[in-house]
């Protein structure tokens, strides 16, 4: 009940955008036909996770109600894959053209002791200011990584570390329910075309 | 053979616009090296070129005053899992160019003594050695891009009217 309420807030907020994309929204979980991406529609995943935003506010999955929440994990200094990726989503969001504005890309550090709000919110905006970045404690981090199935660790070199991990994009659809994992080898208009598909159920 | 005389001659004129430096019997080529810009308070960036050597030789090190550490690492992706780590050198085969790029092999700025903003111009200084022992080092100037500088020269930019 408290999600309804929670989203009934968001479809609200968003107006006429938002009640658009509800009419074509079945609620069903059935298995997707992706071109590119893999079908997540059957898993149970990343669904509880509480996390906080480079503002200070704790913010979970229903906080993007609505939207097709894209999240990413990964790192500021990260020096390929990260960039990469959330380049790729920009391009991807461009692609899809009015559509895009309902992506919603989420960056989910898994380096929160290097990764402070301040360095994460600059880190994010350059790619495009409608990208969000979360971070929690380490026990947090650890939850919301294994919540994802998602693989991180620190790799020491001389006195700092780098970091191997899972470089997956997870999409969900505007219900919180997950549907595609986006490898880091495809491109942004093989993303887009698959992302359009998400959008089409939900 | 005028023809290649010139090309030649445009490359050691573009090196030397470049800033490199180049000794007589410089054998290791740079090219297209740039550095990712940081934002603010990132300590560490990476750096990306194309070296070709033209005997069989190996790519050491790389230092530069703009991080206090400078490391090559390898990536790899196995399974949607992106693995980083410190390698020792770089085999550079005879003649063969060999791309230190965001999908391999990379250069990492480790403790970036400022930020690098768009525009800089970073100095790396390569030291290669080749298979009698030899060893070189080359300078180049790395401009700095920003993140989305690779993107916007992918294949798709075309159909993005």
């Amino acid at each position: 009940m408290n999600d309804l309420l929670t989203r009934r807030q968001v479809v609200t907020g968003l107006g006429l955008l938002g009640l658009g994309l509800l009419t074509g929204c079945d609620g069903s979980t059935t298995a997707l036909d992706f071109k590119y991406g893999k079908d997540l529609s059957n898993k149970i995943m990343g669904r509880t996770f509480k996390l906080t935003d480079t503002q200070g506010e704790v913010k979970t999955l229903s906080s993007y109600r609505g939207l097709m929440p894209v999240v990413f994990f990964g790192f500021t200094q990260c020096p390929s894959v990260c960039p990469t990726a959330l380049a790729r989503a920009v391009q991807a969001k461009k692609l899809m053209g009015e559509d895009g504005k309902t992506m919603q890309v989420i960056f989910i550090t898994v380096d929160p002791e290097r990764d402070t709000p301040e360095i994460l919110d600059a880190y994010v905006k350059q790619f495009d200011p409608s990208f969000v970045a979360l971070r929690g404690t380490l026990e947090q981090t650890q939850a919301v990584a294994k919540e994802f199935g998602v693989f991180y660790e620190k790799v020491p070199v001389g006195d700092t570390y780098t970091m191997s991990h899972t470089a997956t994009s997870f999409v969900f659809d505007s219900r919180g329910n997950l549907r595609l994992g986006l490898s880091p080898s495809l491109s942004a208009k093989q993303c887009a075309e698959d992302l359009l598909t998400v959008m089409e159920v939900c | 053979m005028t023809a290649l005389f010139s090309k030649t001659a445009r490359i050691l004129l573009a090196s030397l616009l470049a800033g490199c430096s180049l000794s007589a019997i410089a054998q290791t080529k740079v090219e297209d090296a740039w550095v990712r810009t940081s934002v603010p308070g990132q300590p560490s960036s990476g750096a990306f070129m194309r070296v070709t050597a033209d005997s069989d030789s190996k790519l050491l090190s790389v230092s530069s005053p703009a991080a206090r550490d400078v490391q090559i690492h390898e990536m790899s992706m196995t399974n949607d899992v992106m693995r980083m780590g410190p390698v020792d050198s770089v085999a550079l085969p005879a003649g063969k160019t060999v791309s230190l790029d965001p999908d391999g092999y990379h250069v990492m700025l480790m403790g970036l003594v400022k930020q690098i903003k768009e525009g800089d111009q970073v100095p790396l200084t390569l030291t290669v050695e080749n298979d009698k022992g030899v060893r070189e080092t080359i300078e180049v100037q790395a401009p700095a891009r920003a993140m989305m500088e690779k993107m916007d020269m992918g294949h798709d930019h075309g159909a993005m009217k």
